[in-house]
């Protein structure tokens, strides 16, 4: 290990410019004789718009246009698409119904856009979007799955009947069917995975600029994904050529999947500028961000386990009720699909496994990925079903899940995914070990004297993370590649700018991909800059999205440089008079090898921009590019203990201790890895005790500011105890696999794991989430009724 | 208009606003101190957090009226000559921060702390930091580098 390589600690080199005020944030930007846009939004969940009347607002102070869905269609401007296509288990495709950027004769959520003021002043458009007059002709809203699935609801979208989006399946259901009839045992549970706003601290952004001279448009967004936001706009929503528009992402205050998709106000303010031809800016206040930042999660879900008398799994079961909101997001029919069910095996051997998922539209919020994606609500639904079972059949929570270890690697599950590589046992024993476990029964003896309810729980998962190859994705679904591309370019005196498709919010790749290069090609940390998040200056990119940069990105970076290397060596050998299978490279240094001949880098790097002395066959310049489509998903897994303690007056759960032993593969740098994981685990830890985004009957959103949505403070949490358990990836480069999700995805079961435990005695079989003292308390009054 | 005059990181300025402009946008849009940043719209998040008088106070609840012959310090007042803040510093060294959006607030809310409390105590910077949300760290790294950068500033 270099000091700056692979392995290294090293401190961030993007922390210089967020610890002095001087990240560029989208907000940040201020364009000459620029305009600012506000949305005027649905009040009503559900409306048809009798009329929209702008005339008082078009006189308003600084206002130059008010613009309606009727403008933005009459100028052929499309509707937001879905990147993923999903079939029903009937084979029939599913419904995708219009997503206009700003609705034209019906509203289907709190939010939706229906017009934008367009003014000289930011106050001045806000102050102008009161005076614009929506006739509204309020109709009952379907604000819960309950209601859109009640027989005979009305329809959220004329196109799809039922409001059923699709409804899907995977595994063997005559399989598992015949696993449930020979079971010893049957362990059942009815669960909610509760919705979720994701609440990236910077609220979503766009600027777009229109450049008469060049016909191009600029836009600067808060974009976790640039080039594909870049894609969608251009191909499927304003019939621009790509090559005309170029998408700027760049500091981007968080992402946490929010910042994935292309949304209506990147639209509108981009169509805006060049209807305008002036620079256009709009920042989401909070509250627009609660309303209309894609939401996460709510699930609806029953579940069997069929075990033998031993407690080895035999089958499992799932009934899954999605939903996901008023319209398809942009992934929206992918995560309660492919990045759900697929991980329903778990760390363990279940041989036959069924799970159908019914998709359905409401007049709420759209939902799609936050963090995890899918993959906590698997998590949850069988780390908590395992325990259900071990509690039925009095086997210990522990031995239950040694006896249903995969411990074989490849191994190939029954829901489409084979796992490369895992030591689930080694990661098992170091979490117990972390959270001396052993002792914990001494500690709730202590905690009894004290009349408090003390519990444990624990829970070993698996997730996917890097989803590929495109070929497979494009097979079930997926619309999009999901490669990366990486550029590496050597300057004349040996320095070098990295360009990567992957975008940073927050994880570090300037600093990540700058140890590579520093690993692979010896050159100085310093001498090392990474570009990303602009699609001129990146070839194309699919940007940062469950886990994938380093496994994917990471990946496509060392492609090039093994190309770099490899000129070099012809550059080298040559400057040499040696053969270039004689050379070698190491730490910076082309050496003949069994030899003193050598050549630095930048000696290499040098020659071949000057290329007086050079291979005759050989171009000049090092400047190599590489895509990388990789070959499976990774599989990152761990396990998480975690300690509670219940007050049974109050209901109020204290989180005690927090222990994980995670395998995210080779870690490139410990300092923020670790940094990811405490993020992951607080997001987690949100889902199970705090967040819950709750909507009325009439589908008003309860839960629409800081004020009255839960997200954990620090005084919420604990420090966390981390251990590592790596074992490397197989099939990528760097033997990476992941890190950005695996605490929301571990840890929201291990918490709720504990709280049960804590209650276990007084008959509490389940609790959803958020475990919240209200809830507690319930359950507490409840069980000793 | 009226006029407001106040002394941001030690440099007199003067701006005729609106008067219902806030403290948040002055900076912001008229002194092009961007470093100070708007999360939230109740006063919840503490991105917009900068030092009046050396005490903490959130940027986007204050009329810039009320700044009237104040000394405010936002995050790029807090190093000199090009030497990090020991908060700062501690932050990095840290990794207090991930997306750095909530890292001005944090930061600034971090050393009125200290230099009210030199030593705090693990629950202690927990409890002051309420008033600060940031969802990519789990606060594990931010307590640890307030601490150590509490200490550093001579506590």
């Amino acid at each position: 290990m270099s000091d700056t390589g692979i392995g290294a600690a090293v401190r961030r080199k993007e922390d210089a410019r967020f610890l002095t005020g001087t990240g560029r944030y989208t907000d940040d930007i201020t364009r000459p004789d620029q305009l600012h846009a506000h949305f005027v939004r649905s009040p009503l969940a559900r409306a048809v718009i009798r009329k929209i009347d702008t005339g008082a607002a078009d006189k308003a102070p600084g206002v130059v246009a008010v613009l309606t869905g009727k403008e933005l269609a009459d100028d052929k401007v499309g509707g937001l698409p879905c990147g993923w296509l999903i079939h029903s288990k009937d084979g029939s495709p599913m419904k995708e119904p219009p997503h206009p950027p700003l609705a034209v004769t019906e509203v289907r959520y709190v939010g939706d856009a229906v017009a934008v003021v367009v003014a000289e002043s930011r106050q001045q458009a806000k102050d102008a979007a009161q005076l614009v007059a929506v006739d509204y002709e309020e109709l009952a809203a379907m604000a819960s799955m309950e209601a859109a699935l009640a027989e005979g609801a009305p329809q959220v979208h004329a196109e799809a009947p039922g409001n059923i989006c699709f409804d899907w399946e995977i595994g063997d259901e005559a399989a598992t069917k015949a696993a449930f009839e020979k079971a010893a045992h049957v362990a059942k549970l009815d669960l909610v995975n509760q919705r979720l706003i994701p609440n990236a601290i910077e609220p979503r952004a766009a600027i777009a600029e229109y450049d008469r001279a060049s016909d191009t448009t600029t836009v600067w967004t808060t974009s976790q994904n640039p080039h594909v936001a870049r894609l969608l706009m251009a191909a499927f929503v304003m019939g621009l050529p790509e090559h005309k528009l170029r998408v700027i992402a760049p500091d981007v205050g968080g992402g946490f999947g929010s910042k994935i998709f292309l949304y209506a106000e990147e639209v509108v303010v981009t169509w805006a500028a060049r209807r305008l031809a002036r620079p256009v800016k709009w920042t989401a206040e909070r509250s627009e961000s609660f309303q209309t930042d894609a939401h996460g999660r709510d699930h609806i879900t029953h579940a069997e386990l069929a075990l033998d008398e031993d407690g080895k799994f035999l089958g499992l079961r799932v009934d899954t009720k999605a939903n996901l909101g008023a319209y398809l997001s942009t992934f929206g029919s992918s995560i309660p699909t492919y990045l759900y069910a697929t991980l329903l095996a778990g760390c363990y051997t279940t041989p036959a496994i069924y799970a159908n998922v019914k998709a359905v539209f409401t007049h709420t919020t759209p939902v799609d990925a936050v963090r995890g994606a899918g993959r906590p609500e698997a998590a949850f639904l069988l780390e908590r079903l395992v325990d259900v079972a071990a509690r039925e059949m009095g086997i210990d929570r522990v031995e239950i899940r040694r006896k249903n270890f995969i411990t074989n690697f490849p191994y190939q599950t029954p829901v489409a995914l084979e796992y490369d590589a895992g030591d689930y046992v080694a990661a098992l024993d170091k979490a117990l070990d972390l959270a001396d476990w052993k002792g914990f029964e001494a500690r709730r003896a202590e905690a009894k004297k004290r009349g408090r309810l003390r519990g444990i729980g624990l829970s070993t998962f698996v997730e996917a993370c890097g989803i590929a190859p495109s070929a497979v994705a494009g097979a079930l679904g997926a619309r999009a590649g999901l490669f990366e591309s990486g550029q590496i370019r050597v300057h004349p005196t040996g320095s070098v700018t990295v360009y990567t498709g992957s975008h940073s919010h927050g994880q570090g790749h300037e600093t990540t991909f700058a140890q590579l290069v520093s690993e692979f090609l010896g050159v100085d940390i310093d001498q090392v800059d990474v570009v990303h998040g602009d699609t001129e200056q990146v070839a194309f990119g699919m940007g940062t999205y469950g886990s994938r940069s380093a496994a994917v990105g990471g990946s496509a970076l060392y492609m090039a440089m093994q190309k770099v290397i490899e000129k070099g060596t012809k550059i080298a050998a040559h400057l040499m008079e040696a053969s270039p299978a004689d050379v070698e490279f190491d730490k910076g240094t082309f050496r003949v090898k069994g030899t003193d001949k050598t050549k630095a880098f930048a000696e290499v790097s040098l020659a071949a921009y000057v290329p007086h002395d050079y291979p005759a066959d050989l171009e000049p310049g090092l400047d190599e590019t590489a895509f990388y489509d990789p070959k499976n998903f990774t599989f990152p897994a761990g396990a998480h203990v975690v300690e509670v303690e219940v007050d049974p007056e109050t209901g109020v759960v204290e989180l005690v201790s927090v222990a994980c032993a995670d395998d995210v593969g080779t870690v490139i740098n410990p300092m923020i890895v670790d940094g990811q994981m405490h993020g992951g685990l607080a997001h987690g830890i949100g889902q199970a005790l705090l967040e819950h985004a709750r909507y009325d009957d009439s589908g008003q959103l309860l839960t629409g500011s800081y004020m009255s949505y839960s997200m954990p403070r620090a005084s919420d949490l604990p420090s966390f105890k981390l251990g590592h358990s790596i074992t490397a990836c197989t099939h990528n480069p760097l033997g990476v696999k992941g890190v950005g999700e695996v605490g929301s995805i571990g840890v929201p079961p291990a918490v709720i794991n504990a709280v049960v435990d804590a209650l276990a005695d007084l008959g509490v079989k389940h609790v959803d989430m958020p475990a919240t003292p209200e809830r507690v308390w319930r359950h507490i009054q409840q069980a000793q009724a | 208009m009226p006029t407001v005059t106040l002394r941001v990181n030690g440099k007199e300025r003067t701006a005729e606003i609106d008067v219902r402009t806030l403290l948040v946008d002055l900076l912001r849009e008229r002194l092009q101190l961007t470093g100070t940043h708007v999360g939230c719209d109740t006063s919840q998040c503490g991105a917009c957090t900068v030092l009046v008088e050396g005490r903490s106070v959130k940027s986007c609840t204050t009329l810039a009226l009320d700044a009237e012959g104040a000394d405010v310090t936002t995050i790029e007042g807090l190093s000199t000559n090009g030497r990090l803040h020991p908060m700062q510093a501690a932050f990095k060294e840290h990794h207090g921060l991930q997306c750095g959006f909530c890292t001005p607030g944090m930061v600034l809310s971090a050393v009125d702390l200290a230099s009210r409390n030199g030593r705090p105590s693990e629950a202690e910077v927990r409890k002051w930091l309420d008033g600060n949300l940031c969802r990519c760290t789990g606060y594990h790294n931010i307590v640890k580098a307030v601490q150590a950068g509490a200490q550093a500033m001579g506590g």
